[in-house]
């Protein structure tokens, strides 16, 4: 098996007394599309905010391409190649959907420290950006201010900003969270899409969604890893299904 | 037999069409020139010194010079307040600490502009450099009150320098001159070298917040959590532009000490460092002429009311409240506003691309579907019947996708964003349509 894109030694976080993360051990191997699902206050998020280097573990390893990157700020992981949209979204209000996604692909082109030439005619940055909108359907919302998008179309936008940095891995804070159906319907089809081009990380509540597009699952229950394994074998795991899918699955 | 050449969906077109609406689009929004107040500004500057000699000159230009000379304070603090949402309570100290390098130098003897403008912004610079990593660390009101520390220990600093005058200040025996030179002796000089300090502050300041480092520095201000998840440091291009709004600060106090031959505390205290946040808000945050008008208004003004009466702060202050409260935008915003409720009439121009916008869309689509019935005739006259009913479908769809277009630019959509937006999605959708038919009949076609 190739060398995994990302991996979690025995990661460990608590909040005073409340453990959230309990010796998590996780690997996200090229290509691969793992989800990471649990119920509420399971600690997936922290999980993610853990690995993209929001929070500091108490305890354990993120290594990342090969590289320990546990002691690495957020900016730093980004720019090795760590993309990641937020469970509450998280966009430039003020900037133009164009705009948003050319100011990630700068991030990876080039000095930014360039104080003169206007950066928003720069045809290199906006014809990138144009095309990492179109990939999530974006493209005849450019030059709409990100602040008057949609909820589902701000969640485009987020996806189309994470694509832009070409990253080597995605994480996916529940992008369906909040969405209508027929907007999951489209994320899904564009994860679909996205699928085997690059690794992503999905934690994710639409157990429709999570099970159309996993290539493996890992349940998450009270911080630690109940399961992990293909879809279907965590289908009839009795555990999970003791534990949380129970109803959703009868 | 050979088949008819079929219309074929030419993206060519579609993208003059669209390059077409989008130059429309960016000649309203760029209406009245971004660049335009600015030049009437300066322009104005420019001619003071010739109207000047027609009466006070002296007084006229001393005032004039010293509104200049607060613009570009005013300016750099733009640059971080409007454009990083990085609110300094201290900017003041930036300006003293250039008018100090002057006026320690000149009390050594040295009058060198060389030596003396580089000490000035150097020295302003090293200082937001170093205060600059401290402060940014904070957020929100712990930055203001921090920068307002910063600018206190500078105030009172400069209060205990006995040597060089302390409380008093410091008197400047003569201004700096240029290889012994004194080119600043002369006022109508000192004033046209600080309209060029102010000119080249503008169009610096304005360089920086179009270019790539600007666009990060927006962002920060925007979303600092988002500018981390896509690999930016932002306390890093923060700081970067502290340093350099510090070191224009700095400038200014160059110009400021030559200008009043003395330099004093008082030019670093905190009513300083207010009065130059009030400018910037009075003129319009975020503009950067804003800052200028703002400086000229907020000078000008105090002149003029503490002439009037003893008692002119009683009516400075509410004035002040009044233009920051009811004039969102500042004064900037306020003019943008007259306008259009005087001379400018946005609904009729508004129509008035709307109609243009309107033909253009007739046009194309008359174009393609007489290209598509003239197809369709050439086919019904040899292909089974049922190849009617594929381009009646598809000049149907044309049809309607026309009427769509019609009713959105009647609609006149009270903003002309909204209906370029939605313009452009039928235009991009009119574009699928049609392809989508084309390829439709010519696989039909082929078909039969």
């Amino acid at each position: 098996m190739a060398e995994p894109v990302l991996q979690l030694g025995h990661l460990r976080k608590s909040f005073g007394g409340l453990v959230v993360t309990d010796d998590v051990t996780l690997d996200v191997a090229p290509r691969e599309l793992h989800a990471v699902i649990g119920p509420n206050g399971a600690g997936k998020t922290t999980l993610i905010n853990q690995i993209s280097g929001f929070i500091a573990p108490d305890a354990g390893q993120i290594v990342f391409v090969g590289e320990d990157v546990t002691a690495l700020p957020v900016h730093a992981r980004a720019a090795l190649g760590l993309a990641r949209t937020f469970q509450i979204t998280s966009v430039l209000p003020g900037f133009s959907a164009l705009e948003n996604v050319a100011l990630a692909v700068q991030a990876r082109s080039g000095t930014s420290l360039r104080f003169f030439g206007r950066a928003d005619t720069e045809n290199a940055l906006n014809d990138i950006a144009m095309a990492a909108l179109a990939d999530v359907d974006l493209a005849d919302r450019a030059d709409v201010c990100a602040g008057h998008l949609s909820h589902g179309e701000k969640r485009a936008l987020e996806l189309a900003i994470a694509l832009a940095m070409q990253p080597k891995l995605l994480l996916l804070d529940e992008p369906m969270a909040g969405a209508g159906r027929e907007e999951t319907e489209r994320l899904v089809a564009v994860l679909r899409r996205l699928k085997g081009r690059l690794p992503m990380v999905l934690v994710e509540h639409d157990m429709t969604a999570v099970f159309a597009l996993a290539d493996r699952i890992s349940v998450l229950i009270y911080g630690r890893i109940l399961a992990s394994g293909a879809p279907d074998a965590v289908r009839s795991d009795p555990r999970v299904i003791a534990a949380y899918l129970g109803d959703e699955m009868e | 037999m050979r088949p008819t050449r079929l219309p074929r969906f030419d993206p060519g077109t579609f993208d003059v069409w669209h390059a077409q609406i989008r130059r429309q689009w960016d000649a309203f929004r760029q209406w009245p020139a971004q660049d335009l107040v600015p030049l009437i500004i300066f322009v104005a500057f420019a001619l003071v010194p010739i109207f000047a000699g027609l009466g006070a000159e002296i007084y006229v230009l001393h005032l004039v010079a010293r509104v200049m000379i607060f613009a570009i304070a005013a300016l750099a603090l733009d640059l971080i307040v409007g454009y990083g949402a990085l609110v300094s309570f201290g900017h003041a100290a930036f300006v003293g600490l250039g008018a100090y390098a002057v006026g320690i130098l000149a009390a050594h003897g040295i009058n060198e502009v060389l030596l003396a403008l580089p000490l000035a912004v150097a020295t302003a610079a090293l200082f937001a450099l170093a205060t600059g990593t401290v402060c940014l660390r904070t957020k929100g009101v712990y930055f203001i009150m921090i920068t307002l520390a910063f600018g206190q220990m500078v105030f009172f600093t400069a209060s205990s320098l006995a040597p060089y005058g302390g409380d008093d200040g410091l008197p400047i025996r003569m201004r700096d001159t240029l290889f012994g030179l004194p080119v600043l002796r002369n006022d109508r000089a000192l004033y046209c070298v600080a309209l060029a300090c102010l000119v080249g502050a503008y169009l610096l300041c304005r360089a920086i917040v179009g270019s790539r480092f600007g666009r990060v520095l927006r962002g920060a201000r925007e979303n600092p959590t988002r500018m981390a998840a896509i690999g930016f440091e932002a306390m890093r291009y923060q700081l970067i532009a502290y340093v350099i709004s510090g070191a224009l600060a700095g400038l200014s106090g160059f110009l400021l000490a030559n200008a009043t031959e003395f330099v004093s505390p008082a030019y670093m205290s905190w009513q300083r460092s207010g009065e130059l946040i009030i400018m910037v808000l009075l003129g319009g945050m975020g503009t950067l002429y804003g800052a200028i008008i703002g400086a000229a208004a907020f000078l000008l003004t105090e002149e003029w009311l503490s002439g009037v009466t003893e008692h002119w702060k009683i009516i400075f202050g509410p004035l002040l409240v009044l233009i920051v409260v009811f004039a969102r935008g500042g004064l900037v915003g306020l003019s943008t506003q007259l306008v259009h409720a005087l001379g400018d009439d946005p609904a009729g121009r508004v129509s008035h691309i709307a109609a243009q916008l309107r033909a253009d869309v007739a046009r194309y689509v008359t174009v393609q579907s007489q290209a598509l019935r003239n197809a369709a005739v050439a086919y019904a006259a040899r292909a089974a019947p049922t190849v009617q009913d594929t381009v009646d479908h598809c000049l149907r769809l044309l049809h309607r996708l026309q009427q769509q277009v019609e009713q959105l630019a009647a609609r006149q959509a009270p903003r002309l964003r909204d209906l370029r937006t939605s313009v452009l999605r039928v235009a991009y959708r009119l574009r699928g349509e049609i392809s989508g038919v084309t390829a439709h009949l010519r696989r039909r076609f082929r078909g039969g």
